[in-house]
C-alpha cells in the first residue's frame, strides 16, 4: 500500500493522525517546489509531482471514507467510481427514519438537546461500522472485503447525514 | 576546522557564494524591492534615497517614464499614464468598468487580450506592470554593482484568481525576472514578524494603503497558511482621510471652490497635516493661495472624530471577513498591520479594540509586504540551506469544469493545498459524438454565469461510440505558486487525444515571446544580447544547482554515470563563455538536463526515503 509506505505508517485502517501530520511535514520539506526552486526544470517538475501526490496522499489516509476505498482497491475491489446502490433494505429503512428525525430537528422544542442527541446516534453508527471496516479491510478473505465494500457504502450515508446536521446546526446558530 | 574547498577546473569556485535574490512587492499604488544581507532584510532604495516606488507607468512617443516622475505627469497627461493597473490585470473591459466606472483611458484589444490605448500604441496591464518590476529589477542591480538577479518572490492579494496571478507572472517574464515563486501578501506580512514559526493559530492582517483596503484572515497550521477569509474595500486608503482634512480646511478658511492648482495644493498640506498628527498632537497648516494666506490648527482629536466613520468602515469589512471565517474574535492570535495609512494612531487604536489585542507595528507598515517576500526569496534561492520555513498555501478559489444546464462541477475545492492535482472522468453525451467542448471556471457560485471563465477550449478526434462509452479524463494541475494547467485524454479506446490548455487571460508563451520582440524592434542587437545574457544566468543557475546536489548525492550515481553527466556539465559549462547565440547555450542546457534526468528522479526518492529516516514502522 503505497500511501501507508510513503507515509512510514503500519498498513492499518486505525491510524494516528498525529503521526501523519508529522510525515506529512517531514516529507513536503523534502520535495516541496520551494526546495527545488533554483534547480533545474526537471528537478522542479519532479518536485511539485512529488508534493502533489503526498498532498493526495494526506487528504486520502485523512479521511475515512475515502482512506477505506483505497485500501479496498489496493486489494483489488475498486468501488470509488462505482454506480451501484445499496441492496440492505432494513438499513435504508433505518436511513429513512433517521432522515426524517433530522428534519423536525428544527421544529424541536429543545433543538440544542435533540441536535446533540442525534450526534450521538450518528457517531454511534459511525464507530459500529468503522470498527468492523479494520477488521475486514485487515483480512485475506474476499468475502471479508465485499462485506468491507458495503460497509463503506453504508459509512458514506452516515458522513451524508452528518454534512446535513452540521448544516442545520450552522442555520439554527446564524439567526 | 573549516577545510579550504578546491574546485575542479571549469567548476565554480564558490557553490554557496550569497545569491542576489529579491522580494517585490508590487503594489497597487506603490512597489518595493527588498533584499536579505547579512541576515536581515532591507528595502532598496533609488538614488534619491527613496524605497516607494509609485507604480504609475507614463507612455510618451518615445519614452517610458515610471515612478515619481509619471506620477507627476498624470495631471497632465491622464490618457497615456497608467496608475493602478494593478487593478486591471486578468480582468476584461466589461469588468473594469463595472468596478472602476469612468476611467480616463480609452481601452482595446491587442492580441485577444484587453489592452490601453497610448501614444505608444496599445499597452496592455502586463506590458506596463513588466515596466515597473523593469525599474525595480534595475534598482536591485544597481544595488550590487551589477550582479545578475537570480530569482525573485512576487507578492499577490490572497483573493487574486488564476487569471491575475498568470498575469502578475507573465509580467515578470516580460520584465525578465525569474519568478520563484507568488507569495500570498498577508502571508509575506506574516513571514516578515517571523510568525511562521511562532505559536500556531489565526492570524489577522489588517492591510490599509493608498487606495485600496485588504482584510485576511489567516490560520497557521503546521507551516500551511491557509486562507480562511479576505475582505475589503478596493477604492477605500489613505486618499480617501486626506479629502476630510481638504473638506475641514475649507470650512475653517471658508473658501469652497477650488481651482485645480488650490486643490492640489490642499490635497498636499492635507497629507503632510495627516502625517504629522501620527506624531504631534497639534499641526498648524499654513495655506497661502491667490494672494490669501490661511492658518488652520487641526488637533488629533479633530482629525480622530473626522476620521472615526472611515475607520468603523474597515472595521464592518473585518467583521464580515471574522464571521466569513467561521471564527470568533477572541481566537485571533496575532493582528499584523500593513500599509502607510496603519500609522494612524486612530486606526491603530480601533483595530486594538475591534480584536481586543494590541496590533503589531514594529516593522514599517510600507515595507513589511517586501521585506516577508525578500526573506523567502533568500530561502528558495538557496542562501540558507538549513533553512527549514516551508510555505504551503491553499487554493484560494475552487476550480471546476462546466456541465449540463449551465452548472458548475467542481473537480479542486478552495483550501486544497497546494500543488495538486486531481483528475475527473466524463462520458459523451451522444451517441457517435467525436468532440466535447471544456470550460474551466473558477469560483465559489453553483451557476456558470457566476463564475470566472478562465479557458475553454476542446477535445476532438474522439472515436466515434455510443453516447456514455468514452471516457474522458481531464485532469487539473495546480502548481506551488497556485497557476492552473488542464488536460483532457480519452482513454476507453486505447486511442489517446491530449490538450494543454493555459487559461486564456494569461499570455501563451508565444505571446510573451512577442511581447519581448516588440519591445526591442528598435534595437534587434539588444534583445540578442539579452537572450544570450539570460541564457548565460540560466545555465549558471543549472551549473550550480547541478554541482551543489553532486556534492552531497554522487552516491547514487556509478562511475561511468557520474563521468558522463560531468562531461555534460564542463561542456555547459565551456559553451556558456564561448556561446555567441542564446540558442547555443539553450541547447547545451537541454543536453544537461536530459543527462541528469536518472539522477534527479534517484535524488528524490532519497530525500523522500530520508525525511521519514529513523520513523520506520517499527517505532511508531
Amino acid at each position: 500500500m503505497r500511501y501507508f509506505e510513503l507515509f512510514a505508517i503500519p498498513v492499518d485502517y486505525n491510524i494516528d493522525l498525529a503521526t501523519i501530520n508529522k510525515h506529512y511535514l517531514e516529507l513536503q520539506r523534502a520535495v516541496h517546489p520551494d526546495r527545488h526552486a533554483s534547480s533545474s526544470s526537471r528537478d522542479k517538475l519532479l518536485a511539485v509531482q512529488s508534493a502533489a501526490e503526498i498532498n493526495d496522499a494526506l487528504q486520502t489516509l485523512k479521511h475515512p471514507v475515502k482512506r477505506a476505498e483505497y485500501m479496498l482497491s489496493e486489494l483489488g475491489v475498486d468501488i470509488r467510481a462505482e454506480q451501484q446502490t445499496l441492496q440492505d433494505p432494513l438499513f435504508l429503512m433505518q436511513q429513512m427514519e433517521l432522515r426524517e428525525e433530522l428534519e423536525e430537528l428544527e421544529n424541536a422544542a429543545d433543538p440544542d438537546a435533540a441536535i446533540a442527541q442525534f450526534e450521538a446516534q450518528i457517531k454511534q453508527l459511525d464507530k459500529q461500522y468503522s470498527s468492523e471496516l479494520a477488521a475486514q479491510l485487515a483480512s485475506s478473505d474476499e468475502q471479508q472485503w465485499q462485506a468491507a465494500a458495503d460497509n463503506i457504502r453504508k459509512l458514506k450515508f452516515v458522513y451524508k447525514l452528518r454534512e446535513e446536521l452540521e448544516r442545520i446546526e450552522d442555520s439554527l446558530f446564524d439567526d | 576546522m573549516a577545510l579550504l574547498q578546491i574546485a575542479e577546473p571549469g567548476q565554480s569556485a564558490a557553490p554557496h557564494e550569497h545569491k542576489l535574490a529579491v522580494g517585490i512587492d508590487l503594489g497597487t499604488t506603490n512597489s518595493l524591492v527588498a533584499t536579505v544581507q547579512s541576515g536581515e532584510a532591507r528595502t532598496l532604495t533609488d538614488l534619491a534615497g527613496n524605497a516607494m516606488l509609485p507604480s504609475v507607468v507614463q507612455y510618451q512617443a518615445d519614452s517610458i517614464v515610471v515612478g515619481e516622475q509619471a506620477a507627476a505627469a498624470a495631471t497632465q497627461d491622464p490618457a497615456n499614464t497608467l496608475i493602478s493597473v494593478k487593478r486591471f490585470l486578468g480582468k476584461t473591459q466589461a469588468e473594469i468598468e463595472n468596478s472602476y466606472g469612468q476611467l480616463p483611458y480609452e481601452f482595446c484589444e491587442h492580441d485577444g487580450s484587453l489592452a490601453i490605448s497610448t501614444v505608444a500604441g496599445a499597452i496592455s496591464p502586463v506590458t506596463a506592470s513588466s515596466e515597473i518590476l523593469k525599474t525595480l529589477k534595475q534598482r536591485a542591480e544597481d544595488s550590487f554593482a551589477g550582479q545578475d538577479i537570480m530569482g525573485a518572490v512576487i507578492t499577490v492579494p490572497a483573493y487574486f484568481d488564476d487569471a491575475q496571478r498568470q498575469s502578475t507572472k507573465d509580467a515578470a517574464e516580460l520584465a525578465g525576472i525569474k519568478v520563484l515563486r507568488l507569495l500570498n501578501e498577508p502571508t509575506a506580512a506574516a513571514v516578515a514578524y517571523g510568525l511562521d514559526s511562532g505559536q500556531e493559530g489565526i492570524i489577522a492582517v489588517y492591510d490599509l494603503g493608498g487606495g485600496t483596503f485588504d482584510i485576511s484572515i489567516l490560520r497557521l497550521h503546521q507551516g500551511v497558511f491557509e486562507v480562511l477569509a479576505t475582505g475589503g474595500d478596493s477604492s477605500l486608503g489613505g486618499d480617501d482621510f486626506d479629502s476630510l482634512l481638504v473638506d475641514y480646511f475649507k470650512k475653517q478658511t471658508g473658501v469652497s471652490e477650488l481651482s485645480a492648482s488650490v486643490l492640489r495644493l490642499f490635497i498636499n498640506k492635507a497629507k503632510a497635516c495627516k502625517e504629522a498628527l501620527s506624531q504631534y498632537q497639534t499641526v498648524n497648516v499654513g495655506l497661502e493661495f491667490d494672494g490669501q494666506s490661511h492658518k488652520v490648527e487641526v488637533t488629533r482629536e479633530t482629525f480622530d472624530e473626522l476620521a472615526l466613520s472611515l475607520v468603523k468602515k474597515t472595521l464592518r469589512s473585518c467583521r464580515r471577513a471574522v464571521k466569513d471565517a467561521g471564527i470568533e474574535n477572541e481566537e485571533v492570535l496575532q493582528v499584523v498591520m500593513v500599509g502607510g495609512s496603519t500609522r494612524m494612531p486612530i486606526v491603530r487604536s480601533q483595530v486594538a479594540a475591534f480584536f481586543d489585542k494590541e496590533p503589531l507595528t514594529s516593522i514599517d507598515p510600507d515595507r513589511v509586504v517586501a521585506l516577508g517576500a525578500a526573506l523567502q526569496a533568500d530561502v528558495l534561492v538557496g542562501n540558507k540551506p538549513d533553512s527549514d520555513m516551508l510555505l504551503l498555501d491553499v487554493l484560494p478559489l475552487s476550480l471546476g469544469l462546466e456541465t449540463m444546464g449551465g452548472l458548475v462541477e467542481k473537480i479542486i475545492p478552495r483550501n486544497t493545498t497546494i500543488p495538486v492535482a486531481r483528475a475527473q472522468e466524463f462520458t459523451t453525451f451522444k451517441d457517435g459524438q467525436t468532440a466535447m467542448s471544456l470550460h474551466v471556471l473558477q469560483g465559489e457560485r453553483e451557476l456558470v454565469d457566476d463564475c470566472r471563465s478562465l479557458a475553454k477550449f476542446s477535445l476532438k478526434g474522439i472515436p466515434a461510440m455510443a453516447a456514455g462509452a468514452a471516457h474522458i479524463r481531464v485532469t487539473f494541475k495546480v502548481d506551488a505558486d497556485g497557476l492552473l494547467s488542464v488536460s483532457a485524454m480519452e482513454k476507453s479506446t486505447g486511442v489517446q487525444a491530449e490538450i494543454q490548455v493555459k487559461p486564456s487571460f494569461g499570455l501563451s508563451d508565444d505571446q510573451v515571446a512577442n511581447m519581448l520582440k516588440e519591445s526591442m524592434t528598435n534595437a534587434k542587437g539588444d534583445m540578442q544580447a539579452r537572450m544570450l545574457k539570460e541564457q548565460q544566468v540560466e545555465a549558471l543557475r543549472v551549473v550550480e544547482a547541478l554541482e551543489a546536489s553532486l556534492a552531497t548525492d554522487s552516491a547514487l550515481l556509478d562511475e561511468q554515470e557520474l563521468g558522463a553527466l560531468k562531461a555534460e556539465i564542463a561542456k555547459l559549462v565551456a559553451v556558456r563563455e564561448s556561446a555567441t547565440t542564446p540558442t547555443e547555450i539553450k541547447a547545451a542546457i537541454e543536453a544537461v538536463d536530459n543527462a541528469s534526468s536518472e539522477f534527479a528522479a534517484r535524488r528524490m526518492d532519497a530525500s523522500i526515503k530520508k525525511a521519514l529516516q529513523g520513523q520506520s514502522v517499527d517505532e511508531v
